[in-house]
């Protein structure tokens, strides 16, 4: 009896650390944050926010206003965000599956270059983004002097840091540090495929792109849709890669959805609006990751 | 693919060229600008230094605290790796091997973790932070304690994620003949289960790291000048009159090789180790 | 054996853990004895830790002197109004601490600092001790100050005096108009005549306010409501922005500066003006020497300038404030009497390059430098106080953020009219919070 109870018992012992941590660091502060939201949290309740008068609603109308300016600002970095997320994880992926493939036989090098494709992701963002920061200067990078000076590409020297150009900028940035964890997770999911599967297609007279086509993007779906719902989230929520390339305040085509609220909340002492606008994206995330996984869990299902 | 056919080869050599100047540029970019004279560094590009000089390396140390910086970014990403990674093998372990009340609730919860903006929990953390302290006397905030709690917990979620997926691919019989054996569930746990999942648990180690170590938005705010992280620290080299380009450009380098160096280590066992635990 | 390696690790990490809680570095906390301090300054001098080798000495002298303990933290700029904001939410923080002084209606809203009354000010030597433009510089007018004003800088032009001979300029401009015709006569080929920081929020806000007195137009009325598209507020900002714009004696490059790129430009020659604070030990620092630039006040819009639109500088510093959780306001209160001294305040402002806050500290001949001179002159008769009022962090926010974007235009060759400026203004006043 005290054997059986000791194996109920268990599983949730095993759990408690877990558990008591995301308790302790996500759930009760982003309860607290979500109560942040629904209050006029300025500079002057700042000290004792729970004191602060209650907002009702009145940040959430605020931010979804899409008539005022405040909400026309949300939409527009949500609208940026989105844009930017889509084309990033697109890309990231793209590159990465087609390292991965091109890489899955040995040649000679490969070890290296397997290696030398994995540096992005191991340095530290701050310095990564800085460098690339560096080399969009207008008069002084890198960028401009090869663009420019060298191929002559270009009539003048553009911008990458401000106006319309800063959101391609952003991209580049994102995709390169993005990448090479798509190659990595595809390059582990690409070994599980068993080599008969290939053996078989090519004595059926199967070409290089076919078997691409009918076995290992087939076989790569597990793996892609932890991936890419992965990438997504981290992508859409990524606030180092703005806040290094281009401070406090981006440029209004790369506005990111994170880097506005940080603006929103800490910038302007304005916390109740800033958590409003985070819960909102919260719910977005949501409810697209919930559709996701619902969407590919069906196709998966059907294939099984 | 028994025979390689030469478009492949040409798209191959080509496609993977291109990537190789995507990755390193910056890279080369940085250990250029390492070596240069301040006055090269704000004036126009050039690709090769025109006064070649190892002084930024020599100076990075006194400019800002590097090395105490190191110093606390090695201890707080290496505990919180450690814990985090004890941890997630316990709760994995019992998400994939029991079916228990609230299996489903557990995993929903902690995978919604991962969509909450950072910011969003900031002040609320900071504030916990101080009323613990408050009340029990153990100062969270400003000090390594708090930072590496917070980092373990970051990374739990995909951690627990991974290492799920990673124990669900090993089959139950280990279990069962442990069992027979006359092995408890902990014993199969640590004496079975782990030794088979070691490269599931560098891979989940590996992230924890990557994690701590590059985190800036919350050591900004829980660190003083005593714990202050890396990932902060660097942003130090830009002061108030001057940027030190050439000094930040060393700095990162010297910081990063260290961590590649780590990293391409055990990427052996990471490429293993995410292939079961990917595959659902 | 496995099982105990694997519980020896998870022992290890447990310990590791403690020991790293237990060693974890200083902790702010306001239970302060009253033989220490906690005192965070700022960032002033070329870095964090020249920083500390010019405060430590002085910090020797106070705990000499009193027999307080000060624990000294320097917070880098990026840092430090996070840290402030989180000691603010917390009531854990430092017990007095350095604040720039754009901040201070802000932080006085917050209710986080002790405001200085008559009985505040009579223990640490006296309201009048103070120059009155860096006083109104502390707090919202007809509140009491939060904080008292420790180092003060002003704007100036500084000019390239072998540049200008070259070109035949004899004066420094002493008008907008003629500092546009100087600046066009300086333009030719590659070389600008004047360096702006474009992608710099706090600067350009600064100028925006310069420019706006000049005009007559205060950003927030009376009752402190924003105004930031009246016309004469337009009109300011559009001469700003002309100068890259129209007038063209700024290079297009500028409008992404944000790092002083514009000090390093003018110290190596590209520029031949900039409008800056105290830019002498920065110049020192790129290797320009001190005779090879002027100094002069910046221009006003016409010559015999008087009254309220005589402004050309807003009073620019650094505040020292109390936190009022400390744990041991006397100390602080001494500490502040300490830090605001004849004695050291001619000390640290002479390290620093800056002005003293009081008056009495000004007559060292040490403040008597070109530079520093045409810095003292203008804080006294032409220098104006940013609106002190609690929304001020976002005005700089959105405003600057504005003038980014135009400036941005203007670089890429997008129009820059009267109307595009109006609406940039429009829009940024529309996000300002309406309680």
């Amino acid at each position: 009896m005290k054997a059986r109870l000791r194996r109920v018992g268990l599983p949730y012992l095993l759990l408690i650390p877990a558990l008591a941590l995301e308790l302790l660091i996500h759930l009760v502060p982003m309860l607290v944050g979500i109560a942040m939201s629904f209050k006029q949290l300025t500079q002057f309740f700042i000290r004792n926010w729970s004191g602060a008068p209650w907002a009702g609603l009145g940040n959430y109308r605020t931010a979804v206003d899409f008539h005022a300016a405040v909400g026309q600002a949300l939409l527009n970095s949500f609208l940026v965000t989105c844009s930017f997320t889509l084309l990033v994880v697109g890309l990231s992926w793209l590159l990465g599956t087609a390292a991965a493939i091109l890489m899955q036989d040995a040649f000679r090098g490969r070890g290296v270059l397997r290696t030398l494709f994995l540096v992005p992701y191991a340095l530290p963002v701050y310095a990564a983004v800085i460098t690339w920061s560096f080399m969009f200067q207008h008069d002084t990078g890198l960028v401009n002097h090869v663009l420019h000076d060298q191929l002559h590409l270009t009539s003048g020297k553009p911008f990458w840091l401000i106006g319309g150009n800063s959101f391609y900028a952003l991209v580049t940035v994102a995709v390169w540090r993005s990448w090479p964890f798509a190659f990595l997770c595809l390059t582990a999911g690409l070994q599980n495929i068993p080599r008969d599967l290939y053996e078989a297609a090519s004595l059926d007279g199967a070409g290089v792109w076919q078997q691409i086509r009918r076995i290992t993007l087939p076989s790569l779906r597990p793996v892609n849709q932890v991936l890419v719902l992965v990438l997504f989230l981290w992508t859409f929520n990524d606030f180092n890669t703005p806040y290094v390339l281009f401070g406090r305040s981006a440029p209004e085509a790369a506005d990111l959805i994170s880097i506005h609220i940080y603006q929103a909340s800490f910038v302007t002492w304005n916390f109740g609006s800033g958590s409003a606008m985070s819960v909102l994206l919260l719910l977005f995330l949501l409810v697209v990751t919930a559709a996701y996984l619902f969407v590919t869990s069906r196709r998966r299902g059907a294939h099984a | 693919m028994p025979k390689i056919p030469t478009w492949f080869r040409v798209t191959r050599w080509i496609v993977l060229s291109l990537l190789m100047v995507f990755t390193l540029t910056p890279v080369l970019v940085m250990l250029s600008s390492s070596l240069k004279p301040l006055q090269d560094v704000q004036g126009q590009w050039r690709w090769i230094p025109s006064g070649f000089t190892v002084r930024p390396y020599l100076d990075i140390w006194h400019t800002v605290p590097l090395a105490r910086y190191f110093l606390n970014s090695l201890i707080v990403a290496t505990s919180a790796t450690v814990c985090s990674v004890v941890i997630a093998i316990f709760a994995a372990y019992a998400v994939s091997r029991y079916r228990f009340r609230g299996r489903r609730l557990f995993t929903v919860t902690v995978l919604s973790t991962q969509m909450f903006p950072g910011i969003l929990f900031l002040l609320p953390l900071f504030l916990i932070f101080v009323n613990i302290g408050n009340a029990t006397g153990i100062a969270l905030y400003g000090s390594r304690a708090g930072l590496i709690i917070t980092y373990l917990t970051f990374s739990l979620p995909f951690s627990i994620w991974m290492l799920v997926g990673y124990f669900d691919g090993i089959p139950r019989d280990l279990d069962e003949a442990a069992l027979v054996d006359g092995c408890g569930p902990l014993r199969t746990l640590l004496r079975i289960v782990v030794p088979v999942a070691i490269p599931g648990i560098v891979a989940v180690g590996v992230y924890a790291f990557m994690t701590a170590w590059g985190e800036v938005l919350f050591a900004s705010v829980m660190t003083n000048d005593d714990t202050r992280t890396l990932a902060v620290g660097l942003q130090s080299y830009a002061s108030q009159n001057d940027v030190y380009w050439n000094q930040v450009m060393a700095a990162s380098l010297v910081v990063s090789v260290p961590v590649v160096a780590g990293f391409l280590l055990l990427q052996r066992y990471l490429v293993a180790g995410l292939t079961a635990g990917a595959v659902k | 054996m496995q099982t105990s390696r694997v519980i020896a690790a998870s022992v290890m990490a447990a310990v590791l853990t403690a020991g790293a809680a237990a060693c974890g570095g200083g902790t702010s906390t306001n239970k302060t004895a009253p033989k220490t301090l906690t005192y965070w300054a700022s960032n002033q001098g070329a870095n964090i830790e020249v920083d500390k080798a010019t405060l430590t000495p002085e910090l020797t002298k106070f705990e000499q002197q009193t027999g307080i303990k000060v624990k000294l933290e320097v917070v880098p700029w990026s840092d430090l109004l996070n840290r402030i904001l989180a000691a603010a939410t917390s009531g854990q923080g430092p017990d007095v601490l350095n604040i720039g002084n754009t901040w201070s209606a802000s932080l006085q809203a917050t209710g986080a600092l002790l405001p200085f009354d008559a009985a505040t000010f009579a223990k640490i030597g006296g309201k009048e001790r103070f120059v009155p433009s860096a006083l109104a510089s502390a707090g919202a007018a007809g509140k009491d100050p939060a904080a008292v004003p420790l180092y003060s800088l002003a704007y100036a032009l500084y000019y390239n005096k072998a540049q200008f001979q070259a070109a035949g300029i004899t004066a420094p401009p002493a008008t907008w108009d003629e500092l546009v015709a100087d600046g066009k006569k300086l333009t030719t080929g590659g070389h600008f005549g004047l360096a702006m920081e474009g992608a710099s929020i706090s600067e350009n806000i600064h100028q925006a306010f310069v420019f706006g007195k000049q005009h007559g137009a205060d950003f927030f009325d009376a009752a402190g409501k924003p105004q930031f598209d009246s016309p004469q507020a337009v009109a300011a900002i559009q001469q700003y922005v002309d100068f890259m714009a129209k007038d063209k004696i700024a290079a297009p490059g500028d409008a992404e500066y944000s790092a002083n790129q514009s000090v390093t430009d003018f110290a190596t020659g590209k520029a031949s003006m900039l409008l800056w604070q105290a830019a002498a030990s920065n110049l020192k620092a790129h290797g320009m020497a001190a005779d090879a630039y002027g100094v002069a006040p910046i221009p006003f819009q016409t010559a015999s300038a008087s009254g309220p639109t005589a402004v050309n500088s807003m009073v620019a510093g650094i505040n020292l404030a109390v936190f009022k959780n400390t744990g041991n306001l006397d100390g602080a209160l001494k500490f502040v009497k300490f830090m605001t001294s004849t004695g050291e305040q001619k000390i640290l402002n002479i390290a620093y390059g800056s002005l003293p806050s009081v008056t009495d500290a000004q007559s060292d001949p040490a403040f008597s430098t070109p530079d520093l001179k045409t810095l003292s002159q203008v804080l006294a008769t032409s220098a104006a106080p940013l609106p002190q009022v609690a929304n001020e962090s976002q005005f700089e926010t959105l405003v600057g953020t504005a003038m980014k974007g135009l400036l941005a235009d203007a670089a890429a060759g997008r129009p820059v009219t009267t109307a595009t400026v109006k609406a940039a203004l429009t829009k940024a006043q529309q996000q300002m919070p309406t309680s």
